[in-house]
């Protein structure tokens, strides 16, 4: 395959576009399923909540506002094609400067510091967190997921070993949410890591937040426990915001890698009701 | 939003805050403060410090907010809570200066549910997530001390129909507990 040159100013104007569209325009997948909540629940406070927080995701799409102030840490997924070559530019600044520059025209809050002891904001929401990944082909998929602390404070990473088995496995991901509770904005959208190291479960927990509530996992009994494992969370009463109800997530999507022989390690991550991200292809 | 909502004036007046009861919807109308993380651990220490602090206490409710910037006409950007257990370390201190009512999201921790019965104060809970609803409810916002700390200074705002629920009141009673409680399978 031929060598694609693609300039760096396309990859920050991807970043900027996906950016803009992530935090004013709530994901059709999350739409749907806090619709289909809002016919389920038993709860009149939950019923309550979850017609503001669609009347909230409809008003930010018309009047493009931010749908939460906390537009996040700017984190940026990266599929790079292999026979992809950046022309006038680097990666790394073209991404900040699409993040940059979103956050400035789209009056969205910055959040970032630039030392986590020292805690002076950055000024302009950069650096993105950014996870790269080379694929086969030319192209370049960005996808930009601003993703707020409320949630984040309350994700997890365990080191479980073999013998701690499903078991295990599920009371790390009910005990998250639990502790969790109202803090992180149900109802959450779950993403459970499974394998690998501490640091690719805790990715891993973080892709399958990407992935469209309704899609399950291709493996059979892997897709059973994000179902059961849905259906516990919601039995423990949480509710939408917390005040109570049946509708604590609104998805549970799990992604597993392989691990060494001595290991099960898992991560939660928690994504809240306004799980926000956006994608664009650039070739 | 058709609702029974009650219309409650800030600031707060101490017997009406007294009336309020877990789980009421409310909306709350007229001046509050905004701070968060930093402005809270700048005000402790200038509690513990005993200097003089930027904004008096007495009869406020401050909402834990870290708003978004304004554009065009509108005075502030998307504004909705952010988790106020963070500030609960901070928050007997200011309610033992005369704070009455907090607004934010989630828990409180047992010393802080333990001051709000001593001082007769009131906790809401706005919606997390709902901050594009929020912002078109803030009809003003100035910052009042801190402007270095940018979206984390401290804020007066003016809010209108500002939709939020009792989550604790002044008896102690506390919504994130009774409410789950009623909703939960046992596991």
């Amino acid at each position: 395959m031929a060598i694609r040159s693609i300039a760096a100013s396309q990859i920050e104007n991807a970043v900027y576009q996906a950016a803009l569209e992530a935090n004013t325009r709530l994901p059709a997948d999350i739409m749907h399923a806090l619709e289909q909540a809002e016919t389920a629940e038993s709860s009149e406070n939950g019923r309550k909540v979850l017609r503001l927080l669609l009347e909230n995701a409809r008003l930010a799409a018309e009047q493009v506002l931010p749908i939460c102030q906390d537009t996040g840490v700017a984190i940026v997924f990266a599929d790079v094609g292999q026979e992809v070559h950046l022309v006038d530019g680097e990666w790394e600044s073209a991404i900040n400067r699409g993040i940059a520059a979103a956050y400035r025209d789209g009056s969205f809050r910055c959040s970032m510091v630039a030392d986590p002891l020292q805690r002076a904001n950055t000024g302009d929401n950069t650096p993105a967190l950014i996870h790269w990944q080379l694929v086969p082909g030319s192209r370049v998929t960005i996808t930009v997921m601003p993703k707020g602390f409320g949630s984040e404070n309350m994700s997890r990473v365990v080191m479980l070993v073999p013998s701690d088995g499903i078991a295990g496995i599920r009371s790390v991901i009910i005990e998250t949410v639990k502790s969790a509770g109202p803090n992180a904005c149900p109802p959450l959208i779950v993403g459970v890591g499974i394998g690998g190291t501490q640091d690719h479960a805790a990715l891993l927990a973080k892709k399958a937040l990407l992935r469209p509530i309704g899609v399950a996992h291709p493996g059979a009994q892997t897709a059973l426990l994000e179902q059961q494992w849905l259906g516990e969370i919601n039995d423990l009463g949480i509710g939408p915001g917390g005040f109570g109800g049946n509708t604590t997530a609104l998805a549970l999507h799990i992604e597993t890698y392989a691990t060494h022989i001595a290991g099960l390690p898992v991560a939660v991550q928690l994504g809240c009701h306004a799980l926000r991200r956006s994608t664009i292809i650039v070739s | 939003m058709t609702d029974n909502s009650k219309i409650v004036q800030l600031p707060l007046d101490a017997t009406i805050a007294r009336t309020l009861r877990a789980g009421d919807w409310v909306r709350l109308q007229g001046a509050l403060l905004g701070a968060r993380d930093a402005v809270h651990r700048r005000l402790f220490e200038a509690i513990q410090q005993e200097r003089e602090l930027p904004v008096a206490l007495m009869g406020e409710t401050i909402y834990y907010v870290g708003p978004c910037p304004g554009r065009g006409e509108k005075a502030c950007g998307s504004a909705g809570p952010t988790t106020s257990g963070r500030m609960d370390r901070y928050t007997p201190a200011l309610l033992e200066k005369g704070l009455l009512g907090m607004i934010g999201k989630g828990k409180r921790s047992e010393a802080v549910v333990t001051a709000i019965k001593d001082r007769g104060a009131v906790y809401f809970a706005a919606l997390g997530g709902a901050g594009a609803i929020y912002g078109t409810r803030i009809n003003s916002i100035e910052v009042v001390a801190y402007p270095e700390l940018g979206p984390e200074a401290l804020f007066r705002m003016e809010v209108v129909d500002f939709p939020a629920i009792v989550a604790i009141d002044s008896r102690g009673c506390d919504l994130y507990e009774a409410g789950p409680a009623s909703f939960r399978r046992d596991l």
